[in-house]
């Protein structure tokens, strides 16, 4: 192998712990992160704390690495981040741990660190700790990230157990462009569309809630299992029904398409920048004025509302007057046959 | 811009889905007994329990989910067959969608895959030419499912891989027939259906003439329906203007997509290649003569099933004992008359057919019923 091929891929010696992997982490790693915690090179980063506490932790593999919307770092800051502030929590410090595979471009590399940078200057959260691991080609797809993290609870009466009848649910935005933008991505769909994923950072929205006073019960992102995991979630966690209209829950024309055209539903799809909330009903359009006021929450909308009619369960209501259980999503999400 | 939306959004008009209803009732109201409608296809079941049409329905109409699932359908030995294919060295299996959560008696496809076998679901059939090419060191297999709908899809397969010359990829044929599965359920002299709600995208290739033999033979009204919710209503307003007037005919609802004679070019490209099976054994439904296709004598050396022949297993396996698929598909039995149902048997452990595709019977029914319960 060339040189120049040398340094344009990473190498298993990147992750020796010699010079190579010494090179790495200071030229792309601490030059995109820099603090004073991270640059005094301890073997553990040294903090302080006053009241309580939230950490967390997340690992990211998505293919591919780059998607509409953003790519595999904007999503490890940001869903870390969402995490401690879904708790009430201000994001204040994360570690950052890369597994990269023997081969992968330095200059993408480099576009995701930059990518991670820029989303953490949204919550104010630092990187002060990390790891670099190299290993064989075909052990792992490229690249992949686990952030972990810990922030200052703000309000602590926000619990997935948390919810009230009469609570009323909001959602912040259009649900599933995170899952249909990745879905785009990953079978080169040749569909004209300015489909995006919906990935950011949601603490200046959860802080202007919490300067506000807003009586939150319950705040959760809706990631993995969408919008359908998070309700089902709450429903068994505190023992109430959940109710939602689907006239009322917002989705995009470029989602409702792509689920057409699968089969499935945008309720089961992704997001990583949409949260759905739970308030007592007489705050709740005090929230949403706030939310389209300060936040970029221009969609976010009153679903529905937590009753007693079926405790454990979610009901979603059709425009037409029926109504059926809204489950969870179960295994892999494939299309549908015929 | 993707504008699939204006394709579907008349066909969700809460306006028109009410006053079909109240048509519905109206109509249903002149006749006397029950009307017993099955819908024959997956698609439709899942339009009916997603949408909740059940729910603004007369008490005299009624569903009878039918066998038209080609994952529900699978009988456990062809799935040992694609499970035992996939553990051969050097091999690539292919299949569509959720089959790969289907139980055989070893397990599903997604655990062997787990366990180290290369089986990769696909969206398109033709990006098993791909793969192959991709992969000229391995035998590429697609394990082929489906009615008349993905039929031509394997057959536009077959021919791009002969007029290529790609050796390596073979097929295990299980493409499956509408009609026949029909008849199946009308044997048995026990049966209470007295009307048919037919594929849309079936029809689409055969043509709506495929079900005149059954219209007649039973004296059963026939509509074929779209899956949208304004479709399958507009379907169940004209299944119930029939049994008031006491008429039983084949009407095509889903004129927009469907023609009497469907798609002649995609017919002729698939008896090119394929020949009726002389039986297929049915989940829950048995053997039903030919009511499959599987390849010609010409393209045996294709042929999966042929070419290893001493690898796979033919012993047949019948779902659990406790298990009512056969009479749930039949309309004997309702998803709750069933004893393990919502227990021993549940999505995430199936034990029989109806509850394995989310498209089965009892999996519409776990899902998505019992709120008015």
């Amino acid at each position: 192998m060339s040189h120049s091929n040398v340094n344009k891929t990473v190498q298993l010696s990147h992750g020796g712990g010699g010079k190579e992997m010494n090179r790495l982490i200071k030229d792309i790693f601490f030059k995109a992160f820099d603090n004073p915690i991270l640059r005094s090179e301890e073997d553990a980063a040294r903090l302080h704390f006053s009241g309580n506490t939230a950490f967390t932790t997340d690992s990211f593999t998505v293919a591919p690495l780059f998607f509409a919307g953003g790519d595999i770092g904007k999503l490890a800051i940001a869903g870390t981040v969402n995490d401690l502030a879904m708790m009430g929590a201000e994001p204040q410090f994360l570690s950052s741990s890369f597994i990269i595979e023997e081969g992968f471009a330095i200059d993408d590399l480099k576009k995701i660190v930059t990518s991670m940078t820029n989303e953490l200057k949204r919550s104010g959260a630092r990187i002060v700790c990390g790891d670099t691991k190299v290993v064989p080609r075909g052990c792992a797809d490229g690249l992949f990230i686990n952030t972990s993290g810990v922030g200052r609870i703000l309000n602590n009466g926000i619990s997935v157990k948390n919810l009230k009848e009469g609570d009323a649910i909001i959602v912040s935005r259009d649900i599933g462009r995170h899952g249909a933008a990745i879905l785009m991505a990953r079978e080169g769909l040749a569909l004209e569309s300015e489909l995006t994923s919906d990935c950011a950072t949601l603490w200046p929205i959860v802080e202007q809630l919490i300067a506000s006073n807003i009586e939150v019960h319950a705040m959760r992102d809706a990631t993995r299992g969408g919008l359908s995991a998070v309700l089902n979630e709450w429903a068994s966690a505190s023992n109430v029904g959940i109710e939602v209209n689907e006239a009322q829950i917002p989705v995009s024309n470029e989602v409702s398409g792509l689920c057409e055209l699968y089969g499935f539903e945008p309720f089961d799809l992704a997001n990583e920048g949409t949260f759905i909330l739970a308030v007592p009903k007489a705050v709740a359009k005090e929230t949403l004025e706030i939310m389209q006021t300060f936040c970029h929450c221009e969609q976010a909308a009153i679903i529905g509302n937590v009753n007693d009619i079926k405790p454990g369960k979610v009901i979603l209501n059709t425009p037409w007057g029926s109504s059926r259980f809204l489950d969870i999503p179960q295994g892999e999400l494939l299309p549908r046959i015929c | 811009m993707l504008s699939l939306n204006d394709l579907y959004r008349g066909f969700r008009d809460p306006e028109v889905i009410k006053s079909l209803a109240k048509e519905i009732a109206i109509e249903a109201a002149k006749y006397s007994g029950k009307i017993n409608i099955m819908e024959v296809c997956g698609g439709h079941t899942h339009t009916i329990m997603k949408y909740g049409l059940n729910q603004l329905l007369p008490d005299n109409i009624e569903f009878i989910h039918g066998p038209g699932c080609p994952v529900c359908i699978m009988p456990k030995e062809r799935i040992d067959h694609a499970a035992a294919l996939a553990s051969l060295p050097n091999t690539i299996l292919i299949t569509l969608g959720d089959m790969i959560r289907v139980p055989g008696s070893n397990g599903n496809l997604a655990q062997f895959r787990a366990n180290g076998c290369d089986i990769r679901p696909i969206y398109d059939p033709l990006d098993s030419l791909t793969i192959a090419t991709d992969n000229p060191d391995k035998t590429v297999i697609f394990f082929a499912i489906g009615f008349e709908t993905s039929t031509p899809m394997t057959a536009v397969l077959l021919d791009q891989a002969e007029k290529r010359n790609i050796s390596n990829l073979l097929f295990h044929i299980n493409h499956v027939l509408v009609p026949p599965a029909i008849d199946a359920v009308m044997a048995d002299p026990s049966a209470k259906v007295n009307a048919f709600i037919g594929p849309a995208h079936v029809s689409v290739i055969s043509g709506a003439k495929v079900y005149r033999s059954a219209v007649d033979s039973y004296n059963t009204p026939l509509v074929v329906s779209g899956f949208e919710p304004v479709d399958v209503m507009e379907s169940i307003l004209m299944i119930a203007k029939q049994k008031a007037q006491s008429i039983a005919v084949l009407e095509n609802q889903y004129s927009r997509a469907v023609s009497e004679q469907g798609n002649l070019t995609a017919q002729a490209l698939i008896n090119k290649y394929m020949t009726i099976r002389p039986s297929f054994r049915w989940r829950g439904l048995g053997p039903i003569p030919d009511s499959a296709l599987m390849l010609r004598d010409e393209y045996s050396h294709r042929d999966a099933e042929r070419v290893y022949c001493e690898q796979l297993p033919d012993i047949e396996i019948d779902d659990h004992k406790a298990c009512q698929c056969g009479d749930i598909l039949r309309g004997l039995s309702k998803p709750k008359d069933c004893k393990v149902f919502g227990r021993g048997c549940t999505p995430e452990t199936p034990l029989g057919s109806c509850m394995v595709s989310s498209e089965g019977a009892c999996n519409a029914y776990y899902r998505y019923n019992g709120v008015t319960e």
